[in-house]
């Protein structure tokens, strides 16, 4: 029978891991898309933790000797997977951000034609023109 | 796209509406080149007065668009550094929203001689056009490990692409309309992805490349490296660049 202490602990740090998810969700610093998985694996690690013959027993169902390993597996699975669906998402983000300074490019080329081609115009119709300060004074 | 119509023409030509003959818009990709930016506008200028020329600022924390803008170019500044890639790719985009039918790209730090231009634009019916060195004109040499990755480059790009191709890493192309649609859309920001994987994507959507023996000079500033070590790292990036670009899937595209 495993010791009491270590249920105890290791159910403490589940809870915690969920709380601080939770948390986080609530306080919308986590978006919902990243938040399931990590609601699920606090759940899976509380489970784990109370009832340690689960581990047992899948792991002799797929013939791994020491139940640890079994959960050294699923950890190194999980953060892999974690790791890289977040490669992916940063690869979209600069992506997006790239595209956006692309257009940013472009719109800035286009308002300083059109500014030159505004002063331009202004002074070859010879009407004062009113700038913003001026408007400002009147106003 | 909110471009279209009488505005872009308007605004991208700064007023002047150009003959249709004369749609040619030279593209020089800038990062910190102050020194001799001005100079190459001059001369592609005096060649081709005809031509509109655009300076992609890319992030440069010099006074390169200043000095470009006092020298008569269109000035694209991008708000941070983007790569070759980017850049171009912004380029591109916005000369075909403008409506030009060619954009010949040029280095900013005049390596590439404007009046070799001419040579590029003489090639007819084909879409993609590379100035190339180490094509029987010039004198440029490269030495050890980067050589062995430009003749590895070169060697598997010409059998995938099917004709000779002996500087695909030369940033100096001519691209036509039909290539102008296509790299307005796609075009890889990834070292080396715009000049290598651009040609691949060029040519499995059914363009046509080709090359054009041309003489650079030496840079007028700057040195290019030739550490051992990075030349490793470059022949290692080569082999990445191709592979990648032959695995990957083909972008989908309107423009085929």
């Amino acid at each position: 029978m495993t010791d009491l202490r270590l249920t105890i602990f290791s159910v403490v740090v589940a809870v915690a891991a969920l709380v601080l998810v939770v948390e986080l969700l609530r306080r919308r610093r986590l978006r919902e898309k990243y938040a399931v998985i990590w609601v699920v694996i606090s759940i899976c690690t509380l489970v784990l933790a109370i009832f340690p013959s689960l581990l047992l027993g899948v792991a002799r169902a797929i013939g791994i000797q020491t139940p640890s390993n079994l959960l050294f597996f699923g950890s190194l699975l999980v953060l892999f997977a974690v790791s890289l669906q977040l490669s992916r998402e940063v690869g979209l983000l600069e992506e997006q951000s790239r595209r956006l300074a692309e257009e940013v490019g472009a719109l800035r080329l286009r308002v300083d034609a059109l500014e030159k081609k505004n002063a331009s115009d202004a002074k070859a119709i010879a009407e004062p023109v009113v700038t913003p300060a001026e408007i400002d004074q009147r106003g | 796209m909110t471009t279209e119509g009488l505005e872009r023409v308007e605004i991208s030509m700064n007023g002047s509406t150009p003959a249709p003959a004369q749609r040619l818009l030279v593209v020089l990709p800038a990062l910190n080149e102050q020194e001799s930016v001005a100079k190459v506008i001059g001369e592609i200028r005096a060649g081709r007065p005809d031509a509109h020329i655009l300076v992609v600022d890319d992030g440069s924390t010099d006074r390169t668009a200043e000095r470009a803008d006092a020298a008569g170019a269109l000035v694209m500044r991008l708000p941070f550094n983007l790569g070759v890639g980017g850049a171009m790719r912004a380029a591109y985009r916005y000369a075909h929203e403008a409506g030009f039918t060619s954009v010949v790209q040029v280095d900013a730090d005049g390596q590439h001689d404007p009046r070799e231009i001419e040579h590029l634009l003489a090639v007819r019916d084909i879409d993609v056009v590379i100035g190339a060195r180490f094509a029987g004109r010039g004198d440029y040499v490269v030495k050890g490990p980067r050589r062995w990755a430009m003749r590895l480059l070169s060697a598997v790009l010409s059998r995938i692409i099917g004709v000779p191709l002996t500087d695909p890493t030369s940033g100096f192309r001519l691209v036509h309309a039909r290539a102008l649609a296509l790299f307005a859309e796609h075009y890889p920001e990834e070292y080396l992805g715009d000049t290598v994987e651009s040609l691949v994507i060029a040519h499995r959507a059914g363009l046509s490349v080709a090359q054009v023996p041309v003489i650079m000079r030496a840079r007028e500033t700057g040195v290019a490296s030739t550490n051992p070590v990075r030349s490793a790292v470059y022949l290692v990036r080569v082999v990445v660049a191709v592979g990648l670009a032959l695995i990957r899937r083909r972008p989908e595209s309107e423009h085929r």
